[in-house]
């Protein structure tokens, strides 16, 4: 009787034991250096050197560079990059989505005996690296580069355009470009759950293909869409090697371009680290939103 | 009688030329047609700028944009400006693979760790252990590597900015991606065998050595090749890591090439991460249909692959 007393003790520790090792790692290097973060925004700025020092006890923390910036937010450039970055990325989303349902709707519906070819076809530029896919756009949008002849000779162009000279249009290619594969997936996988027969019974009911897909495939696809649009404006949000790439001039800067310059100068982390604060701030709620449909799927998954 | 929606273009019979032109011209935004086409553009658009660009890393000339005939000088014959002589792109080659094995060696043990504990513990801690988990995933990298950049500088002073930065980066946010492919396998499996080996007498080593790793085999082979490809095709936290100029990785040092100095070069060293990357997914892909296999269905990795839901 104590035998099994053991075992069943044993057994119970086993599996946070388990755990614990990739716990602690994540504890220690991603739960920690987000604490960091939040230290060095709200910390001292030495009054000699002008570098920031972090604050580690929170009774101590000064708000200080926090008013700074979020004064700058709305009385300053900070609030135009913070805005243009949400328009950046809600038309770049909405376009993905516009470009990326048609073709996950067409390999998961109608793909036949080759759905297996377009599936590779759809996941291969899911693991080309991103920035062999910005290189790709780089060389074809230089001056003399086959974006521009394409257009002179189809006469669409009378002389060649300097497309990486800051156009906001190109920014917003870029990213469409980098994340779209990113969607795909996600709204493939929730077309293809569909049952087909939902969709059988509501054209044997009488309803026009266009209806059947307005009032079934539509709504129960919708997850799968809001699930694949938060997790490619997560990243983009954050994003500013895309535009650093695709333009390099001030007038397209988004949040990331900020973040990236205050960080990597040695002057600036505790702003860099306050607009990162922001930054999280304005994608939290996305990413509570992800989490919790994530760990609703599970759990269907797993019943 | 039914009306066939799901119909794909090879169960149409097939109607005469004319029939099939008088169909499209009554409805041409009809599908499949239209979508059909609309795939192709998408896959032409995404492919064919990538095509061009490792054609670039063959070219004879200078020219990004205007072919010259083919060579290998930007990867070997060039004396200084090839990947092969000119320093900065070896290292950088060097150094992205040097982070790639190094993560995944340590991030796939503490990934299948991970989530065999996730997926069988039961305490009040799991859930909260869970959600930790998902967090890595969802962060914006530039969070996570501003986060990471600010706790080497400030307070894990021992380790200095560069390879062994890079490393602990790249395992910290792999983990999770472990953990997804490894866990799907661990539902699919059930807590059946491994209760009945314990139920025999096995202690729960044993039966995780004799019984659930032997089963999870082709999960792990598959994550170890996805934390590869994931840990290479990294950009931002390599970025935000590096050192000196030693720790640049292939991405990075194409971003800062197309930045300042642009030559075919950089095409040439980004098809050569293009090919390790498509190498490591290619062989997860396979290690998940060998799995697909094994549990008697048919099909193939590809699916999988797709359905990882990352």
């Amino acid at each position: 009787m104590s035998g099994t007393g053991e075992a069943y003790s044993r057994r119970r520790w086993t599996w946070p034991a388990f755990a614990a090792p990739g716990l602690l790692w994540l504890i220690l290097l991603f739960v920690i250096p987000f604490y960091a973060i939040l230290a060095v925004a709200m910390g001292r700025l030495d009054p000699i050197f002008n570098v920031g020092e972090p604050v580690w006890n929170p009774l101590e923390w000064d708000p200080g560079i926090f008013g700074e910036v979020i004064n700058d937010i709305f009385t300053g450039q900070l609030g135009v990059i913070f805005l243009r970055t949400v328009a950046y990325v809600a038309i770049a989303s909405l376009l993905s989505l516009l470009v990326g349902y048609p073709v996950a709707y067409f390999v998961a519906r109608h793909a036949g005996r080759r759905k297996i070819l377009y599936l590779v076809l759809i996941l291969t530029p899911f693991w080309i690296p991103y920035l062999m896919r910005m290189l790709a756009w780089v060389n074809l949008l230089e001056a003399s580069g086959y974006v521009n002849d394409l257009l002179t000779f189809l006469g669409i162009l009378a002389e060649p355009r300097d497309w990486l000279g800051g156009r906001s249009e190109t920014v917003v290619m870029g990213l469409v470009y980098g994340y779209v594969p990113f969607l795909i997936l996600p709204l493939f996988a929730a077309l293809d759950r569909i049952d087909q027969s939902t969709i059988q019974a509501a054209r044997d009911l009488g309803a026009s293909p266009f209806r059947a897909f307005l009032h079934v495939t539509l709504p129960l696809s919708k997850q799968g869409i809001l699930a694949g649009l938060v997790i490619i404006m997560l990243p983009m949000f954050g994003d500013y090697y895309t535009n650093n790439l695709m333009s390099k001039s001030p007038r397209t800067r988004m949040i990331g371009n900020e973040i990236d310059f205050f960080v990597n100068s040695n002057t600036g982390e505790s702003r860099g680290a306050t607009i990162t604060v922001i930054l999280m701030g304005v994608v939290g709620l996305l990413m509570v939103y992800y989490l919790v449909s994530v760990a609703r799927a599970t759990r269907e998954a797993q019943t | 009688m039914s009306v066939d929606v799901a119909r794909s273009p090879e169960s149409v019979e097939t109607p005469t030329a004319w029939r099939r032109v008088r169909t499209w011209l009554a409805n041409p935004w009809g599908r499949p047609r239209f979508l059909t086409a609309f795939t192709w553009f998408y896959i032409i658009w995404c492919l064919i700028p990538i095509i061009i660009a490792v054609q670039f890393g063959f070219n004879d000339g200078r020219s990004r944009t205007a072919w010259q005939g083919f060579s290998l000088r930007w990867y070997f014959n060039d004396p200084d400006l090839s990947v092969w002589n000119d320093p900065s792109l070896r290292s950088a080659l060097f150094q992205s693979l040097k982070l790639a094995a190094g993560t995944m060696l340590f991030a796939t043990p503490l990934g299948v760790a991970l989530a065999i504990g996730l997926a069988r513990w039961r305490g009040r801690a799991s859930k909260p252990a869970n959600l930790l988990m998902l967090f890595p995933l969802v962060t914006p990298e530039i969070v996570m590597g501003v986060a990471l950049f600010l706790v080497f500088v400030y307070l894990f002073q021992v380790v200095q900015l560069g390879t062994t930065a890079q490393i602990l980066g790249h395992i910290t946010f792999t983990i999770s991606y472990v953990v997804i492919v490894v866990r799907g396998r661990l539902f699919a499996i059930g807590p059946d065998y491994e209760e009945a080996a314990m139920d025999l007498g096995a202690s729960p080593t044993q039966a995780l050595r004799m019984v659930l790793l032997p089963m999870l085999a082709p999960a792990i082979w598959a994550s170890l090749a996805i934390a590869f490809a994931i840990s290479i095709d990294d950009f931002v936290i390599s970025y935000f890591l590096r050192g000196e100029a030693s720790t640049e990785t292939i991405p990075t040092r194409l971003y800062s090439g197309l930045r300042l100095a642009p030559s075919p070069a950089l095409n040439a060293l980004a098809s050569i991460l293009l090919a390790f990357s498509m190498l490591a997914i290619t062989a997860a892909g396979l290690f998940l249909r060998r799995l697909r296999r094994r549990e008697g269905r048919r099909g193939s990795g590809v699916e999988e692959l797709a359905r990882l839901d990352i």
